[in-house]
């Protein structure tokens, strides 16, 4: 399962890439292949509040609907509207083509609780 | 995310398949009180090979029960719905078992093995159930025989099912079950299936278990054989309309409401749940299990979102799912009367937004039949 390095993982198996004040958030390649068969994406609005730790958005596979927790609090400022028309793009492209939404992070965000690459890997067994 | 996929308690029961399931790296998840593959690739991947050419299930899980004796005809059929005099010898039917109040206990297949003997193959969840409901009612002159333990099954269904099995023997006709051997193995084979396609079941001793499934395995490889796990069992039967007990049919709801009349005999001598049900066709059904089928780009419906029609709520789902072959939403619920007809438009109710829907006529997908 792939696991990039430049990326902060939270336990609940969602990324963010922070770039600057952006953190544009996805699930993992574990997470998509544990889930298989994304039919359907729920994305938050843009202008919307995310908390660390709350649910933000749902994944739905054939077989069940799952929340995804935002790994960082702020407001949503884009959303990957691809994913209305192509939710595979989850299971083809987790880390590219598949990310959810974009959030501008939250003053003095404290991103400490986050994994890196190494940590995540250990946590799902690889 | 995904909290489903929670680690497996070690009491769930495991069918004599479970190392070849673990050989082909499944997704394992507890159904029924047993740990089984939910799906080996994907779920859509295994759900498209039924549909075109064959899969192959473990079902191992399921029951079978024998009863026999001199009175076994006349007492099994007071004991289910639909009419047992009906079979010949090596014909099965699809039945229910119900309890006083007209409740589905287990729907089930019987099959006629001679002029005395029966074979039912019940729902995992349910043996001990059922057997014991049969037990408490037994009459003289009547066996009844766990056998769930001795058997292993599998399922293999899809258009190229009959090319799967044509190398045992000349193939039963739809719901008829005959007895064949696989080199010294002896087997049971049925022409039945929950999945809309044609297809076989196979009962053959639990100990052969390994050798059997690598069999069909290769006599499935030139027909494209897949394992699928009870994710596509579940898309699939769901497209076709077949109820899950537990789900869609429940000891609170009759047949008669889940729209499975075909398949009771009011007519015949007292059945269990008899009285129940003439009084519930008397008095007029209130409710009944519908099939729906959501807008495109809505979220897959799934069981107990509620379903409404002119602002008010008229029902709830038993069963939801996307559909892989029809590619969208579709489900299975009951709903108030008179909301019930093809063509009515309600509303899924996914996480507090509403999605258009309509009710369809049953089933949702059906087969081409060239033969």
């Amino acid at each position: 399962m792939l696991v990039p390095e430049d990326l902060k993982y939270a336990e609940t198996h969602e990324w963010v890439r922070i770039d600057k004040t952006i953190g544009t958030v996805g699930i993992t390649d574990h997470a998509q292949a544990e889930l298989t068969d994304i039919v359907y994406v729920e994305l938050p609005q843009v202008g919307a509040k995310v908390t660390a730790k709350k649910p933000a958005a749902v994944v739905e596979s054939v077989k069940a609907a799952s929340d995804i927790y935002s790994p960082v609090s702020g407001e949503v400022t884009e959303i990957n509207s691809d994913l209305e028309s192509n939710p595979g793009l989850v299971n083809t492209g987790p880390y590219t083509e598949g990310w959810l939404f974009k959030v501008r992070l939250e003053e003095g965000a404290d991103l400490s609780e986050l994994k890196d690459a190494a940590a995540y890997s250990a946590q799902i067994g690889q | 995310m995904f909290p489903a996929m929670a680690a497996t308690p070690s009491e769930l029961q495991r069918t004599p398949l479970y190392g070849e399931h673990l050989k082909l790296r499944a997704k394992l998840i507890a159904f029924g009180g047993w740990e089984m593959p939910v799906f080996y690739t994907s779920i859509l991947e295994e759900h498209q090979a039924v549909r075109q050419q064959a899969g192959i299930f473990d079902i191992s899980h399921m029951g079978e029960v024998e009863i026999s004796g001199p009175n076994a005809p006349g007492w099994l059929n007071s004991m289910l719905t639909n009419n047992l005099a009906r079979l010949e010898i090596g014909e099965g039917q699809y039945t229910l078992m119900l309890n006083d109040q007209g409740g589905v206990i287990d729907d089930l297949i019987v099959y006629r093995r001679s002029e005395t003997g029966y074979f039912l193959v019940v729902n995992a969840a349910k043996i001990a159930e059922d057997v014991s409901w049969l037990q408490n009612h037994q009459a003289e002159g009547v066996s009844v025989s766990d056998q769930s333990h001795l058997f292993s099954a599998v399922a293999v269904q899809g258009p190229n099912a009959a090319k799967v099995f044509q190398p045992i023997g000349e193939l039963p006709s739809r719901n008829h079950i005959a007895k064949f051997a696989l080199g010294r193995v002896p087997m049971l084979v049925a022409r039945t299936g929950y999945t809309g396609e044609d297809g076989f079941e196979a009962f053959f001793p639990a100990e052969t278990s390994a050798e059997i499934w690598s069999t069909f395995l290769e006599f499935g490889q030139t027909e494209g054989l897949k394992p699928c796990g009870l994710g596509a069992r579940d898309t699939l039967r769901l497209e076709a309309c077949y109820p899950l007990n537990g789900s869609d049919l429940t000891p609170e709801t009759s047949p008669l409401e889940a729209g499975l009349g075909f398949f009771v005999d009011l007519k015949k001598d007292s059945f269990v749940g008899q009285e129940a049900l003439l009084h519930q066709a008397d008095a007029g059904l209130t409710r009944r299990l519908v099939a729906v089928k959501l807008a495109p780009k809505s979220p897959p419906p799934r069981p107990h979102y509620p379903i409404s029609a002119e602002s008010s709520v008229i029902g709830e789902l038993t069963s939801g799912t996307q559909s892989p072959t029809l590619g969208v939403g579709i489900g299975l619920g009951y709903v108030k009367l008179p909301f019930t007809k093809p063509g009515q438009p309600i509303e899924i109710d996914v996480r507090g937004r509403k999605f258009p829907a309509t009710v369809q006529k049953k089933p949702l997908y059906k087969r081409n039949v060239s033969a």
